[in-house]
């Protein structure tokens, strides 16, 4: 490294392999993609003729729905994870050392399991006659049942419909057995998803975590720091780039995914994910399917891409007051 | 006792079988620069750990100011830690690392800039206040790590090993600062460390502490040269130890006869009687080596030994002598001069006389 703006040619060998990877697996099939959206399909399921008709098929009222709902179960699951990872990855880096390799290595457990068969496994455990039902059903009768006997509080009446399909609560509110299952709903999608993808948010901020100095903790307390306060203002920024890189690593497969919301989500929640599976193997609509991929990956990076341009700008503003409040400094301060 | 300033009122630490601090009692003066001086594992951390609120005590109280600070937080005192790795806040500037305690107190902001900017000038490092700590050096990092503690002026200031990690010449510079910034804010310091150096140059006073317990608590100067035990004789700074018996009393001064040396007149400062066993240490730099004995109207009365050159190490500021004496190997230190310079060079194997007045042997140990 002893000039990093010319990279050598020792550089140059050790890149080639991970380039010409990306090129022919990533940036070449993507670009196939996106120039599949300016053709039609034709009936056998093959990519017709250039044109503009799968852009315009498009303009379907359900997408926006559908894409918007995508991001948001994406989020939903990104923000559980890191609440849950946090904490996590925090007690594990504060393990001796022994404890940390063992700790960590059973999180990665699970994935010596095929993830459809976790999955599926999910499927009998939310199972309207499974044990978790039962338990959400039991949460919900002591909530109706708090709702009655605290004074002034509104007793939710949602779900009074068939009867057959009522479970009467013990005020003697109805339940509707029908609407209250967590399978085939959106509640079902976000539990499994944090659920799978958690040690990807878990493993970059137990990483960072591990490499941070705890004795910084200490010295905020010191300071007059309460623990909380020490947590948010000294632990979460100094491991920042791990909570990045899991916020990345949750999101993008939650975006993409569509094993859970095919399997859990029923028609409560369909996402993208399944909207393109439909199109390309159901209707062998190649090019409308890619239409979709495209249509997705631009909501998300146009934002994104808008967000690191503006904290890049933020960023150059503060650099530039800072150097004139040295400046300042420097000249008032009686400096030697 | 709880009037005083800072207290620590027999205070005990176990850590599983070891006892860290052992039924501890101290009391610190307000505005006193207070060191604990102890090789590593003796306890001194622990203690500086209770008093910032880190570690609990076992059994034993600590009162600052009167109040009983035992069982509070380390964020409910005001007792700031400079850390031997500094810990300053790597992903904050150096300015708001060090007004990070004033905006915990939700100060008002001209009051924090004020403050922060004119200890940023005390410690002259304004121009380095929109930097990270990671791109100071470290003397700058320990100049921070200073100002933050000190900021908004707590109780007490304590500083744990704050020089270990600096070189020589830089420690010897933080020294001179240090006692400055002292001099300057008038908060009392409570100072840890190994070095018998640092603490004799700073301290008013030094607790010597080993295996948890306070050997000797004193002013610098009483500390090296009236040592309470072998232990602090031998830890502060070189000596040489006589162990023998009392053998004869004459006035204020008393021979001790040791196994494989000849007589040694020393001070009986103690009273001790015939027959009592002591520990007697000689500093090195107190004992003269010449090729030819002391002249008569100058030896009448003082220890003189002829022996032998075993070994010299050439230190720059003196020369060590290694000189074996009876069944001893003494050390003395020798100074240079090159107003003596016409003088006879001593060297290996050469015979010697060794000399030292009685007044400079301290009887450190009673058995």
């Amino acid at each position: 490294m002893k000039d990093s703006a010319k990279p050598s040619r020792a550089e140059w060998l050790v890149t080639l392999p991970s380039f010409v990877w990306l090129m022919l697996f990533f940036a070449i099939p993507a670009l196939i993609v996106l120039a599949f959206t300016f053709h039609g399909h034709t009936a056998n399921g093959g990519v017709g003729e250039w044109s503009f008709s799968t852009w315009r098929e498009l303009v379907d009222p359900d997408y926006p729905t559908i894409v918007w709902k995508t991001i948001r179960v994406s989020f939903e699951v990104t923000a559980w994870c890191i609440l849950l990872a946090l904490p996590c990855a925090y007690a594990i880096a504060r393990l001796p050392k022994r404890w940390r390799a063992i700790v960590a290595g059973s999180i990665m457990l699970p994935f010596w399991t095929s993830f459809v068969v976790r999955v599926f496994a999910w499927k009998t455990m939310l199972h309207p006659d499974g044990w978790l039902q039962t338990c959400y059903h039991a949460y919900l009768h002591f909530k109706y049942w708090l709702c009655a006997w605290v004074p002034g509080m509104h007793v939710p009446t949602a779900g009074v419909g068939q009867a057959n399909d009522c479970l009467i609560g013990i005020a003697g509110c109805a339940i509707d057995a029908a609407r209250t299952t967590i399978i085939d709903s959106e509640v079902a999608v976000v539990l499994v998803s944090v659920y799978s993808f958690l040690p990807f948010a878990i493993m970059p901020i137990y990483t960072a975590a591990e490499k941070f100095d705890f004795s910084l903790l200490e010295a905020a307390r010191d300071l007059g720091a309460k623990n909380f306060y020490a947590f948010r203002k000294i632990f979460i920024p100094g491991i920042w780039q791990g909570i990045v890189s899991a916020v990345l690593m949750v999101f993008i497969p939650a975006i993409g995914s569509y094993v859970i919301p095919q399997m859990l989500g029923g028609t409560d929640c369909i996402l993208i994910g399944n909207k393109i599976f439909m199109r390309a193997m159901q209707n062998r609509n190649i090019p409308h399917a890619s239409a979709l991929a495209t249509l997705m990956a631009v909501s998300v990076f146009v934002p994104m891409g808008i967000a690191m341009w503006w904290k890049k700008r933020q960023a150059a503003r503060d650099r530039k007051r800072l150097e004139v409040r040295t400046a300042q400094l420097v000249a008032t301060g009686g400096m030697g | 006792m709880k009037d005083d300033f800072l207290v620590f009122d027999h205070v005990t630490k176990r850590f599983g079988a070891l006892t860290a601090v052992d039924d501890v009692s101290l009391t610190i003066k307000k505005g006193e620069f207070f060191s604990l001086l102890g090789p590593s594992g003796c306890g001194k951390t622990t203690l500086l750990r209770m008093l910032g609120g880190f570690e609990r005590p076992d059994s034993g109280r600590i009162y600052l100011e009167g109040n009983d600070i035992t069982d509070l937080p380390p964020n409910q005192r005001r007792v700031h830690t400079v850390f031997q790795n500094y810990a300053l806040f790597p992903t904050m500037t150096i300015w708001d690392n060090i007004a990070f305690s004033l905006k915990l107190a939700k100060r008002p902001k001209g009051e924090i800039e004020e403050k922060v900017d004119s200890i940023l000038s005390m410690i002259q490092m304004s121009e380095h206040a929109w930097k990270h700590p990671n791109q100071l050096s470290g003397g700058q990092k320990q100049r921070v790590a200073i100002a933050r503690a000190l900021v908004d002026r707590p109780q007490v200031l304590l500083l744990d090993e704050p020089l270990a990690a600096l070189d020589l010449k830089l420690r010897q510079h933080m020294l001179i600062e240090l006692d400055a910034i002292h001099d300057q804010v008038g908060i009392t310091f409570m100072y840890v460390t190994h070095d018998q150096g640092e603490a004799m140059s700073l301290s008013d006073r030094i607790a010597v502490i080993n295996y948890g317990k306070v050997e000797q608590l004193d002013v610098p100067a009483k500390i090296y040269e009236a040592p309470a035990s072998r232990f602090v004789a031998s830890f502060i700074g070189d000596t040489n130890f006589f162990s023998g018996t009392i053998d004869s009393i004459d006035g204020d001064y008393c021979t001790i006869q040791c196994e494989g040396f000849p007589a040694i007149k020393a001070y009986n400062d103690k009273n001790l009687a015939v027959g009592q066993r002591v520990d007697l240490s000689v500093r090195p730099e107190k004992i003269r080596v010449t090729l030819n004995p002391p002249l008569p109207e100058k030896g009448a009365g003082i220890n003189v030994f002829a022996s032998t050159v075993q070994d010299i190490v050439y230190q720059g500021v003196y020369t060590k002598y290694w000189i074996k004496s009876g069944s001893f190997r003494i050390s003395a230190f020798k100074p240079h001069s090159r107003f003596l310079l016409d003088q006879e060079a001593i060297t290996w194997n050469d015979n010697v006389f060794l000399w030292w007045h009685p007044d400079d042997g301290y009887m450190v140990e009673v058995k």
